[in-house]
């Protein structure tokens, strides 16, 4: 089983990187684009057969160790 | 007085805090390492050091602030001992949930380092009482993770509750409210990007204040 959690800074918060992006993305030519935001994607691989055990265990880490809710919000899916 | 300084693995400016402590200051320190855990009998400060630690993997202090180690410096902090975390060591306090808000990536998403002025914004015992509200101290920046985030109602409560110790003159990262370094609401918590490991004369007020305090206690 597998867990894929993606981790994105809070829009309250400044993202330069996802700045940077946008800026350069407009200047090879695509300037429809307003602003842009950089996360993370952290797969991982789990013994677990339950997906409902999965799901409340990987909730567990997000809140313990990959998102911090100071300034991030995480969300996941859980896949077979 | 006695201090200890704990290492994480990529800690990098342990050795300085050890000297800074030790030799420049004649306190006693002893050098922790993270996987320890320690009660902390008979020690006044313990330092978390700057660095990388863990590499800044995931978030800079997130898998530092899970080591064995900091249930100590908890307990520690809980029973009114005396903490400082500097650059790396801020960002663990932080992400231990020992000090409130997050460092984030600077504005110029550059690493920098440089000396800034830091400006004291409130004052408050032991980890400035010795500078005037205002005074000028100029310290060294290095870090590339320097921006201070907070939320406008903890940003508000941290004016109201005055722990906000140090804010830069020019802000450096893109900090809230410039600010360079908070204590917890207790006050016996500190965190600060700035290092005054690495200079020791210059930020000479910080370190009386607490070698002071620390005497006038005991």
């Amino acid at each position: 089983m597998k867990a894929f959690v993606t981790v994105f800074c809070k829009e309250a918060v400044f993202d330069p990187q996802g700045h940077a992006l946008a800026v350069s993305l407009r200047q090879i030519g695509f300037p429809a684009v307003k602003e842009a935001r950089v996360g993370k994607v952290i797969e991982i691989e789990l013994s677990s057969q339950s997906v409902s055990e999965t799901r409340a265990s990987v909730q567990k880490m997000c809140e313990k160790l990959l998102a911090n809710p100071v300034i991030e919000s995480f969300k996941f899916e859980i896949k077979e | 007085m006695k201090a200890a300084v704990v290492t994480f693995p990529g800690s990098n400016c342990d050795e300085d805090a050890f000297d800074a402590l030790s030799r420049c200051l004649g306190v006693a320190t002893t050098r922790v390492w993270h996987k320890e855990t320690n009660d902390f009998s008979g020690v006044d400060l313990v330092v978390l050091p700057g660095g990388f630690s863990y590499g800044d993997y995931l978030r800079c202090g997130a898998m530092a602030a899970l080591s064995p180690i900091m249930q100590s410096v908890s307990a520690f902090a809980e029973r009114g001992g005396f903490v400082l975390g500097i650059c790396n060591g801020f960002q663990i306090l932080c992400e231990a949930k020992l000090l409130p808000g997050a460092l984030t990536l600077n504005e110029s998403r550059r690493f920098i380092c440089r000396d800034v002025v830091l400006k004291a914004r409130f004052v408050r015992s032991p980890w400035n009482s010795l500078l005037g509200q205002g005074a000028a101290v100029t310290l060294p920046i290095a870090h590339g993770d320097g921006r201070y985030w907070i939320d406008p109602a903890g940003l508000e409560a941290l004016e109201q509750k005055q722990q906000v110790l140090f804010t830069y003159e020019k802000n450096p990262n893109g900090s809230v409210a410039d600010i360079a370094g908070i204590c917890n609401e207790a006050g016996n918590v500190f965190g600060l990007m700035p290092h005054p490991e690495r200079a020791v004369e210059q930020g000479r007020k910080i370190w009386d204040s607490v070698l002071q305090s620390v005497r006038s206690a005991s």
